[in-house]
């Protein structure tokens, strides 16, 4: 029975993400000298978890549908400043600037969803033109209104209560979205006909299309739920920190590719889940953050990170293959 | 009446991409519980044809009937939704969906989970396995597996029951044997013959003589976009049908005969060969 359940846990997406969270875990205690429960009781690495994970979930499900969005590395900035701007710089109501910060993230996704569905230029291609326009515009934006390429904000209590108090003094109130968020997700993905036809765009777009799914207006939403994330990232992070700055936001951009291609979704499309996309994070985060944990130079933390990635990638493929030919234990007749 | 009328008929159509014609006034009728074995070289417009049948395309001119009636179908859901179902080389376009999830996909069965509307598991698993067990493939029994861990014919056999379970009249199976060996081929060519049995019209497309043999009632040869022969099992030796299958020298004389034909008759094609 147990190793029923350990080969059925083989075929799953997220075994690969899995693993791949054990081995590092393992390498730092060996190697690096980690005491576990200072690191499980760090907020650090939490945090830095939560930020990424709540992009790395709807980039994890475009590339399930076989898109990408990078973008996503300007829509960050771009969420903080404007809420920045609109509720900092000039004043107006804390709704009104969250409003404009998802706003603008509804209108990129739309952008990118619509010249995806609309034309046949890759959406890798498509994404980097916004991401490098939206970066444009933001700075040129915030320096136009306000002069400055950073700009203070300060909440209201029940704003910073929602999106961005310090729980137990050191734990980001976003890592509570975060969860939700995933729980949300997994409900969309794993449990619902919505889901059945992210993954059926992912296999054979032309099928899906073929077999009645609106793929374009799937392939729409999935953009703006990405750009909406990453704004919703930004603007979090402004309310917080009550401050925000046109720079950061392009480290997101590799680090959430790492993390969905380490939780097991196929680059290709058409394959993937959300516990692996959650748990390539989790991982991703640990490898990054933990290693201030160590003994280890934190200089070397790239290469760690890159090793795993291959290792999580051949992981993956060959956990795929398992889950091609093997087939599950004939019932007892 | 009813019992002559076809089930898909085609009058005169012809399809043209900008100024290249591609199909020139092709007119075929198709019955049901009848295979029709449409052959051709490569080029010879084979696919413009199906996809046209499927919705893809929309004829240039010409009409095409169900039943008798004029129907037009601006997308493949129409066609679809009027009982035309086309099943491709590969059969199971999605490898990595389980067995269940794919024969469902766009049209997944749910069940109420408080408010929420969730993918029924049990009964798409249980209604894909029962479909395709009933038209004799009784090696797939786990709606879990991966379409990808199936074999080739059984991913055939599949996708043509995935079209009978949803109510196909006509099934259009392109090249289902081509990527087959000999066992894995016979078995998609009885699910054919089960097909017909239970009534559906079926187009098969086809480079293989014998499959053709064994399963065709009906067979339209397609050359340079036009139909260069069209006739009724029997109405031909064995011998003749293999010749213009297999680009002998009866399909030589016809690509000869058509294209002086059309450039003499302002690009219509002769009268095909009975």
């Amino acid at each position: 029975m147990d190793t029923f359940a350990i080969g059925n846990l083989m075929r799953r997406p997220e075994a690969g993400a899995i693993l791949s969270l054990i081995a590092v875990i393992a390498f730092y205690v060996i190697f690096g000298g980690v005491n576990l429960v200072n690191l499980f009781g760090a907020a650090s690495w939490v945090n830095f978890a939560a930020n990424l994970g709540i992009v790395a979930l709807p980039l994890g499900l475009l590339m399930i549908a076989g898109e990408l969005d990078i973008s996503i590395g300007a829509m960050i900035p771009a969420g903080s400043m404007s809420i920045a701007i609109v509720s900092g710089y000039y004043g107006m109501p804390i709704v009104v600037g969250m409003a404009v910060a998802l706003g603008l993230g509804v209108l990129v996704g739309l952008v990118n969803g619509l010249l995806a569905t609309r034309t046949t230029v890759p959406s890798l291609i498509i994404t980097l033109g916004t991401l490098v326009a939206m970066q444009g515009i933001v700075l040129a934006g915030s320096v136009l209104l306000t002069g400055n390429a950073s700009v203070p904000l300060s909440a209201p209590d029940w704003a910073k209560t929602i999106f961005g108090q310090l729980l137990g003094g050191s734990y980001q109130i976003i890592i509570v979205w975060w969860i939700a968020l995933t729980a949300l997700f997994v409900l969309i993905i794993h449990y619902t006909p919505w889901g059945n036809w992210v993954f059926a765009m992912g296999g054979d777009k032309e099928s899906a299309r073929n077999a009645g799914i609106p793929t374009n207006k799937v392939t729409i939403t999935l953009f703006v739920l990405s750009a909406v994330s990453a704004s919703f990232v930004g603007m979090c992070g402004a309310i917080l920190f009550n401050s925000a700055q046109v720079s950061g936001g392009m480290n997101y951009i590799f680090n959430a590719v790492v993390s969905v291609v380490v939780g097991g979704v196929l680059l290709t499309g058409g394959f993937g889940s959300v516990m692996g996309i959650f748990f390539g994070t989790l991982t991703f985060a640990i490898v990054n953050q933990g290693i201030y944990f160590t003994d280890i130079d934190r200089n070397w933390s790239s290469l760690i990170i890159g090793v795993m990635l291959l290792l999580a990638v051949l992981m993956n493929n060959s956990f795929r293959k398992l889950a091609m030919t093997a087939r599950p234990k004939k019932k007892p007749a | 009446m009813a019992e002559n009328t076809p089930v898909l008929e085609l009058r005169d159509v012809n399809k043209s991409f900008g100024p290249i014609d591609v199909l020139h006034d092709i007119s075929l009728k198709v019955h049901a519980g009848e295979v029709l074995c449409l052959l051709g070289d490569n080029g010879a417009g084979k696919s413009t044809l199906i996809k046209t049948l499927a919705g893809v395309h929309r004829p240039t001119s010409g009409t095409i009937l169900m039943d008798g009636d004029e129907v037009s179908f601006d997308r493949p859901k129409d066609a679809q939704d009027r009982g035309i179902s086309t099943v491709h080389q590969f059969g199971g376009t999605f490898p990595l969906m389980t067995i269940g999830r794919s024969f469902f996909v766009g049209v997944e069965p749910t069940k109420k989970f408080g408010p929420l509307k969730i993918f029924d598991r049990k009964t798409a698993n249980e209604t894909a396995v029962k479909a395709v067990q009933d038209f004799g493939i009784t090696r797939i029994d786990d709606g879990d597996r991966l379409i990808g861990g199936l074999s080739g014919g059984e991913r055939q056999s599949l996708a043509i029951a995935r079209a009978v379970h949803f109510g196909a009249r006509v099934l259009i199976l392109d090249e289902p044997t081509a990527a087959l060996g000999v066992k894995q081929a016979s078995h998609v060519l009885r699910i054919v013959l089960e097909a017909k049995k239970r009534g559906l019209a079926v187009i098969f497309i086809t480079h293989q003589v014998t499959h053709a043999m064994a399963v065709g009632d009906h067979f339209a040869v397609l050359i340079r976009g036009a139909l260069a022969a069209n006739f009724m099992r029997g109405e031909k030796s064995r011998e003749e049908i293999t010749d213009l299958m297999a680009g002998g020298e009866a399909l030589a004389d016809l690509d000869s005969i058509i294209e002086g034909y059309m450039e003499t008759h302002e690009g219509h094609p002769p009268a095909p060969v009975a």
